[in-house]
């Protein structure tokens, strides 16, 4: 494909614009308890239900590491081919709000975690690499509900203290499409290390977007904008395509861009400045001295490394390698980790004689038709891997049609039943006796005699209606290519 | 009855463990003097009926292996302590009631102590003097309208009126051993990270360090021993092997190599202090030490760093009080109305001083001309101590550079009032043990104190070194109990 028909330009009178984006993604670690305390992080619970002395700063309450949080981070790091860092260091960020119960959110400034790496996106027109800057871990803050009461602002805390991975990409990505791949990439590594449940809806994920253009071809980059706190991949795509086009139109009309924070009005789809660079938080940044800084050894981050499972790079490699699939088709089963494990487990249950791409013409059909007609993933699955693949085997064995397997697959579906026995059952199961279909065939050769002959003397389309005449007789179940061969041989 | 307030804390626990006092029979003796001393201002919260009530259980049966059994004790109103407000000398957290007890006093009513209440102090610790107290200034036993030092002022005040056999205090910069020395007691500034600072309301975190103050050194010891212990709760407490120092005390300081500084001969110090200097030093020789003169190069710089470091940690600890969860709150147009009047309402004139000089150390622009480099030159300042310490065992210096001062006296003059902190300060620094010790008067009758600072976790050794000088010193504090009506 050529490369220059999938750039995404903005294209003004006789100018071309470019559009640079980075993005800090900020991901919840996946872990029991909060980064600092021993608070649960369970969502959706009763607002201050789960809130310690520590979380609601209390006076003389000290943080302590939580040291799960720090493996969480550190494999996060690997997965992102990352340079982990043995020695960082927890600073504060110091401002005030409501929902800030300590005056400061502990973050890691100079010295985060983890430090550079990259990510590779499989785009239409080839593979791109995008570089990451680091990952950082940090507080969230609670949350400050204004809409309860017309006079006062509520303060839930369950969420302060909860621990997150601040992920910062390099200003590598050029388009709304490359934010939607690399959104789900990072979302994929995290789900198969299980680091982060990628859970956007419950603000496990959200972003922000820090944006600017260039003409095309210029090596400099522009002045940059930053859209706060984007919590879906849609809003994200909507609100990088909107800042694009306005940061485009002030340059045509001559003017400059400002470097500013800008927020997203999801109703609107428009951007709005919040603050410009000169009400920018002085966040007076220190080492907290209530952490000492964090060493980890390099024994610790073997011992992670042992513990890294098959990350979606090397499980589609392999996908390719092992089952002979299209890369195509091992993307889709790799990006989400859950359908890979489904395919794995169909795979292995479909024993020696098994069909691989039948049954990825099935899970990628009509498994994830089900799934999306019930909005369901494919860890609800109402039909289990293991009946699947007997499904599978069923079709390849020649017990069952095609099309008489997709009757059966309705069936499994309420109550994940075992195809084996919907077959017997209903009497499903395939004629394949050739001396019963001859029988059968002769009969309708004799009631269509005038279509016989018009087919000898040469309308080959009619073919097609003898097929379906015995396949009609036979309620279906007869072996489609034994019907084929028998109808050559008598017509 | 009035014997049992002048017995030390070793005495009254022997007493009670022979059960020739009851832990009713002390209690009930220091509630009444502490009742006959409110002029002193020595509490903020008292707690006697509680007090009173805990001895009487505890007397009913009395567990008398602790090491503190049914003893009577207040605290610095810096430690929370569970169902008793807790203050921290603000107006700020003048309702505030933790739910929580801290991990020093924990330890304390686990081995047998019982609550008398809570010791006024300087607003957060931030003082020298107990003058910033928002529950007002407290007198010094010694003479009226004297301060008793601080930030440990009421604490001090407390034991040496005899209203409590021995306390706790918390020193970010001298606050345990000024306010020892200006009222002739026993103060330890113990090693950075051997007493959690769980549950202490934080001046500034890296410094801040509880201990105990008694009236004597084994008093001292004992106490030491109690509240020093390893504590996961808090990210600097240090897991090393703590001694038994009360029973590992010992007067034989024989061949211990003491250091005199020369740094800290500065300039206009009174001559009673320098006498004092050399009278301790012969005090140490007369022990069978050996005295090395040692130079400590960037002593001078101690105090401006000190200054940087502390109220910056100070600035961002602080933020928490903001009227939106607890403690005091001013009503307000919005919410940073609301914060502007409660933080304006709520800390003193000290307190806000130091907020602002540490917001303005860390501000963009100024932090690496100020934070940084005070960070670079606390580290020269340890450094100078790692040097000393390969030469001799522990450093004998004045623990201040004057007496107690007359309350209103440095009011309006803070850099003076920092200038108190001068021979302090270098220890909280290097995160160093330091004791105060009562070695004499100054021509006005008040005592003076001399510090001796240890190697990191070597508590033991100078409570050895400052358990032989206080025999040779045989220091008497002149109580009067003028305050007594």
């Amino acid at each position: 494909m050529n490369q220059k028909n999938t750039e995404y330009l903005i294209n003004r009178k006789d100018n071309q614009y470019e559009v640079v984006i980075g993005l800090e993604v900020h991901a919840q670690v996946l872990s029991e308890s909060k980064l600092f305390s021993s608070s649960s992080t369970k969502f959706g619970a009763e607002p201050n239900t789960q809130v310690s002395l520590v979380d609601a700063a209390f006076p003389g309450m000290l943080p302590v590491i939580n040291e799960f949080c720090i493996k969480q981070a550190i494999k996060t790091g690997i997965g992102l081919n990352a340079k982990i860092n043995k020695r960082s260091v927890f600073d504060r960020k110091n401002y005030f709000y409501a929902d800030l119960p300590q005056g400061y959110q502990i973050s890691q400034f100079k010295n985060p975690i983890v430090g550079e790496g990259k990510v590779i996106l499989d785009m239409p027109n080839g593979q791109k690499e995008v570089g990451i800057e680091r990952l950082h871990l940090e507080q969230d803050a609670g949350k400050s509900i204004h809409d309860l009461d017309p006079q006062n602002t509520f303060v839930d805390l369950n969420r302060s203290g909860v621990a997150l991975m601040e992920i910062v990409s390099k200003p590598d990505l050029r388009s709304p499409d490359e934010v939607n791949a690399y959104i789900k990439k990072l979302r994929s590594i995290m789900r198969y290390l299980g680091t982060c449940d990628g859970n956007m809806q419950e603000g496990s994920l959200r972003a922000d977007v820090n944006v600017s253009v260039r003409p095309k071809g210029s090596k400099e980059f522009g002045t940059r904008c930053e859209i706060k706190n984007v919590n879906s991949i849609k809003f994200m795509q909507m609100a990088i395509e909107y800042e694009a086009n306005r940061q485009v139109d002030l340059i045509e009309e001559g003017k400059t861009i400002d470097q500013e924070t800008r927020l997203f009005d999801t109703k609107k789809n428009e951007t709005r400045s919040m603050r410009s660079k000169e009400d920018a938080h002085d966040y007076r940044y220190f080492p907290d001295p209530d952490l000492l800084p964090l060493e980890v050894s390099e024994k610790f981050i073997e011992e992670l490394k042992n513990d890294i499972p098959e990350l979606p790079d090397d499980k589609k490699k392999r996908f390719i390698e092992e089952f002979k699939l299209s890369p195509y088709e091992a993307n889709i089963l790799v990006s989400d980790i859950d359908t890979a494990k489904y395919f794995e487990e169909v795979v292995a249950k479909m024993g020696k004689n098994k069909d691989i791409k039948l049954a990825v013409n099935w899970i990628t059909g009509e498994l994830f038709a089900v799934l999306n007609s019930k909005a369901l993933e494919i860890s609800q699955s109402p039909v289990s891997a293991k009946n699947f693949a007997i499904l599978i085997n069923l079709i390849k064995n020649g017990t069952i049609s095609g099309k008489i397997a997709k009757t059966v697959f309705e069936l499994m579906i309420d109550g994940d039943k075992d195809p084996q026995k919907i077959v017997e059952e209903k009497g499903l199961k395939q004629q394949s006796d050739p001396k019963a279909l001859e029988t059968l065939i002769d009969k309708i050769i004799n009631e269509n005699r005038e279509k016989a002959i018009e087919y000898k003397q040469g309308k080959e389309k009619l073919f097609g209606f003898f097929v379906g005449q015995a396949m009609k007789a036979s309620g279906g179940k007869a072996n489609p290519q034994l019907i084929n061969e028998i109808l050559k041989k008598k017509l | 009855m009035s014997d049992i307030t002048k017995q030390s804390l070793t005495e009254l626990v022997e007493n009670i463990q022979n059960k020739k006092l009851s832990s009713t029979d002390v209690t009930k003796a220091f509630i009444q003097r502490s009742e006959k001393s409110s002029e002193l201002n020595a509490y903020i919260t008292d707690d006697f009926t509680s007090a009173l009530d805990k001895a009487k259980k505890f007397d009913q049966n009395p567990n008398l292996d602790l090491k503190l059994p049914g003893i009577p004790m207040a605290v610095k109103d810096l430690f929370c302590t569970k169902n008793v407000k807790t203050t921290a000398g603000s107006k700020i957290l003048n309702n505030f009631v933790p739910t929580y007890e801290s991990t020093i006093t924990e330890n304390i009513w686990n081995e047998g102590a019982i609550l008398l209440g809570k010791l006024n102090c300087d607003e957060f610790a931030m003082g020298s003097s107990n003058e910033t107290s928002y529950f007002g200034n407290v007198q010094n036993p010694i003479d009226k309208n004297l301060v008793p030092g601080g930030s440990s002022g009421g604490s001090a005040s407390a034991v040496a009126g005899q209203l409590t056999p021995i306390t706790i205090g918390t020193d970010t910069g001298g606050s345990i051993r000024q306010p020892a020395s200006f009222t002739g007691i026993v103060g330890l500034k113990p090693t950075y990270g051997s007493c959690s600072r769980y549950g202490i309301v934080a001046f500034a975190s890296s410094l801040d360090q509880a201990g105990p103050m008694a009236q004597n050194v084994k008093d001292c010891a004992l106490l030491q021993e109690v509240i020093s212990t390893y504590d996961p709760k808090d990210s600097t407490s240090i897991n090393f092997k703590r001694n038994h120092y009360s029973k590992e005390l010992t007067k034989n300081i024989k061949g211990k190599k003491i250091g005199i500084p020369k740094e800290y001969r500065v300039d206009g110090m009174p001559k009673e202090i320098e006498d004092l200097w050399q009278k301790g030093i012969q005090y140490v020789k007369d022990c069978g030490a050996e005295t090395i003169d040692i130079s400590l190069p960037h002593t001078s710089y101690a105090l401006p760093t000190y200054y940087i470091v502390a109220p910056a940690e100070a600035s961002s600890n602080l933020a928490r009080y903001d009227g939106v969860k607890y403690g005091y709150r001013a009503k307000g147009e919005n919410l940073i109305d609301m914060y502007e009047k409660t933080r304006s309402e709520g800390f003193g004139a000290e307190v806000q001083r130091r907020i602002m000089i540490g917001t303005y150390v860390l501000s963009s622009g100024y932090y690496d001309a100020y934070y940084l480099k005070a960070q670079k030159v606390r580290k020269l300042i340890k450094n100078d101590f790692d040097e000393a310490y390969k030469k001799v065992d522990a450093i004998l210096t004045p623990s201040t550079p004057s007496s107690a001062f007359k309350i209103g006296e440095k009011t309006n003059d803070p850099v003076s009032m920092y200038l108190n902190d001068i021979f302090t300060v270098p220890v909280n620094l290097a995160g160093l043990p330091g004791i105060s010790i009562p070695a004499g008067h100054d021509t006005k009758g008040y005592p003076l104190g001399l510090q001796i600072i240890g190697k990191a976790f070597d508590e033991q050794n100078i409570l050895n070194i400052a358990f032989a000088m206080e025999e040779k010193i045989n220091f008497k504090n002149k109580i009067t109990d003028w305050w007594i009506k």
